[in-house]
């Protein structure tokens, strides 16, 4: 796989809370791991064993203790709060196991955020997009209603639709399917295998339904702090 | 434009987080609202209370006079190495005329800042009708000039203005003390076998009783030949574009003619104190109302930016840069100050108008317009002011903390 396919790329990246207080706690200890375009992989493993913590540092919400971490060939280790939040906005797109949507929003708003905060006042190609988006996520005729107002696995799709809004080359999503019923997960996750062909951004979805990460390529198993498995390395 | 459209989002986020909120938007409004009529109401009946109370002042005396200075006791200095005590008596200051007064009066004419000039020759007098005597102050004028410092024609009752030969023109007091109306005949003696017989021409009522029961009105001539002041006069005044430089001025004549020139702030000494305590109880008023809205304002948001912590981290985790979040609330900040103020505005005017058809009915209250909109202005920079803090602690959120708030 070449250089330009690589989306991500994790070296010796370590993890410590609270560091040089009484409550320090290393919680991933020096992970190693590429991930390129096109991939979906399924982050698994018990609960505590770091999962969240990863992916808030791979999505640059949190910044790692030691190592290094490459988005898009980029270092960002050394960048400052401002460049990472921009980073984020162009680069990455979240789903979070709440689906955290802003309720005193419409949903068309919700989907156009990303956008907004980049630009303002959003283009009419911006909210075509966004329709679009809305159409595949299967809330055609939702854009004008408030987000408070859908159901859970109608917010989550929304979220999904958000995530994708700027064409990100990275999808993270956090137990995504964490608190929908099994059908309504089967529904999600399969709309994160369409996606993933369809714009080809590399997805990594972290799960703990055995079911969803045996349908994804690739898996990773992380076991406190450790990666103790990967199926298919990059 | 561009400004609001760089502000775009910003705009659009504090909006319908302030909508969002309505009970608690409502309520810090009302609050705001609250304040601000009283900021206005209370501004525009004092402002309006000491305008009415200085232009009725003022509207009866010059703002300033120009006089001989005092006589003076002379005393020789002591010789060097010698202790002097001196008992003195103070003098009696009789009636003098300002020396070469024509050229003073010109040299006033020309003063900046100086709109009218009037010479006049005044002093005592007793005034008798029959066996009626009433004691009066003889103002000798020039009645063009006069009319222009205190417009006397104004506040006539009966008669005409007319102070030509033997005319004078009398207050309504005096006319009653001594039975006068249009027409009759007075006594006007000036002491040591001065005396005039004079007509009355005219009764005015300036609406103070101390002037309307002594001042007589007559030509400058015959004040001279009552008072002894052959082609004197006893005094010059004036009055001056902005009233209240009225004592600067004075200082600089004083100086410029070496005379004595007295402002009314001087003369009204306990009436400007009054004024200015009543300014600095409202000043008063007006900082801790402020201050209470704006401690209103920066708690309900300092709650909101609470109520708001997951929102705040899902706006930072989809690339928001700390200074837009910070921006988002600064706004709130201003419109809650600008809306409640605007009502507050409309209240406090509300108020005033009810005042005035309701109230003591003494004068008549105007609320400006400059004053609504600088209370405005006011209120909404002490939104984003209180909204500082609230503003940088959102924008300080940990976004990975701050989304998995609940
Ligand atoms: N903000 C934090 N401060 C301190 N410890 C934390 C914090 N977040 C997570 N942890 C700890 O890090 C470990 C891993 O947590 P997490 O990444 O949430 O695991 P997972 O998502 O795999 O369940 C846990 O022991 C958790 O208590
Ligand atoms: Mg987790």
């Amino acid at each position: 796989m070449s250089d330009t396919q690589e989306v991500l790329r994790l070296e010796g990246l370590r993890k410590v809370y609270n560091p040089g207080t009484p409550q320090e706690l290393e919680v991933l200890h020096g992970l190693d791991m590429r991930l390129a375009r096109g991939e979906l992989t399924a982050l698994i493993g018990p609960s505590g064993s770091g999962k969240s913590t990863l992916l808030n540092v791979i999505g640059l919400l949190d910044s790692p203790s030691a190592g290094e971490l490459y988005l898009l060939g980029q270092p960002t280790r050394t960048l400052d709060d401002e460049a990472r939040t921009r980073l984020r906005n162009e680069a990455i797109g979240f789903v979070f196991q709440f689906h955290h949507l802003i309720s005193a929003f419409s949903v068309l708003d919700n989907v156009l955020m990303p956008l907004m905060i980049r630009h303002g006042k959003p283009e009419p190609a911006d909210v075509q997009l966004a329709e679009q988006l809305l159409a595949q996520v299967g809330l055609e005729g939702f854009a004008g209603k408030r987000a408070g107002q859908l159901s859970g696995g109608q917010q989550q799709r929304v979220a999904i639709a958000r995530a994708l809004v700027t064409r990100p080359a990275l999808l993270l999503a956090d137990e995504p399917t964490g608190n929908l019923d099994t059908r309504t997960a089967e529904q999600v996750f399969e709309l994160f295998r369409e996606i993933n062909r369809e714009f080809g951004c590399a997805v990594l979805v972290v799960t703990h339904d055995p079911r969803l990460s045996a349908s994804c390529r690739r898996s990773i198993e992380l076991v406190d702090g450790r990666i103790v498995r990967d199926t298919g390395v990059a | 434009m561009r400004w609001l459209d760089a502000l775009w989002l910003e705009w659009k986020i504090a909006l319908a987080f302030l909508f969002d909120n309505k009970l608690q938007t409502l309520l810090i409004m009302v609050g705001i609202a609250v304040g601000s009529a009283v900021i206005v109401f209370i501004t525009a009946l004092i402002t309006g209370l000491q305008a009415n109370v200085i232009e009725r002042t003022l509207g009866t005396q010059a703002h300033l006079k120009v006089q001989m200075p005092d006589d003076a006791n002379r005393v020789l200095p002591a010789p060097d190495g010698a202790v002097a005590l001196v008992l003195e008596s103070p003098r009696a200051q009789r009636l003098r005329s300002l020396s070469n007064w024509q050229a003073l009066r010109d040299l006033l004419d020309g003063q900046p800042q100086v709109l009218a000039v009037s010479p006049l020759a005044t002093g005592p007098a007793i005034a008798r009708r029959g066996l009626a005597r009433a004691s009066v102050a003889l103002m000798g004028i020039d009645p063009d000039r006069y009319q222009r410092i205190v417009p006397v024609a104004r506040d006539l009752v009966a008669g005409r203005f007319s102070i030509e030969g033997d005319q004078v023109a009398i207050g309504s007091e005096l006319a009653k003390d001594l039975g006068l109306s249009v027409g009759d005949k007075l006594r006007l003696d000036g002491g040591q076998g001065r005396e005039l017989i004079m007509r009355v021409a005219g009764i005015f009522e300036l609406g103070v009783r101390e002037l309307d029961s002594r001042y007589v009105y007559l030509d400058l001539r015959q004040a001279q030949i009552l008072l002894d002041l052959p082609g004197g006069v006893t005094q010059i005044d004036l009055t001056v574009e902005e009233i209240f430089a009225a004592e600067e001025i004075a200082e600089r004549l004083a100086r410029l003619t070496g005379m004595q020139a007295e402002s009314w702030m001087a003369t009204n000494g306990q009436l400007l104190n009054a004024l200015s305590s009543q300014t600095m109880t409202t000043q008063m008023i007006r900082i801790f109302v402020g201050l209470s809205v704006a401690f209103g304002i920066a708690s309900v948001l300092a709650v909101s930016v609470v109520q708001r912590t997951r929102e705040i981290g899902i706006l930072r985790a989809m690339g928001s840069p700390r200074r837009q979040v910070m921006r988002v609330f600064l706004l709130q900040g201003g419109l809650l100050g600008l809306a409640g103020s605007a009502l507050g505005g409309l209240v406090g005017w509300a108020l005033v108008m009810v005042f005035n058809l309701m109230g003591p009915g003494l004068f008549f209250v105007q609320v400006p317009t400059g004053l609504v909109l600088s209370a405005m202005g006011v209120a909404t920079l002490t939104g984003v002011l209180a909204a500082v803090a609230p503003a940088r602690r959102a924008a300080r959120y940990d976004p990975a903390v701050a989304i998995r708030y609940v």
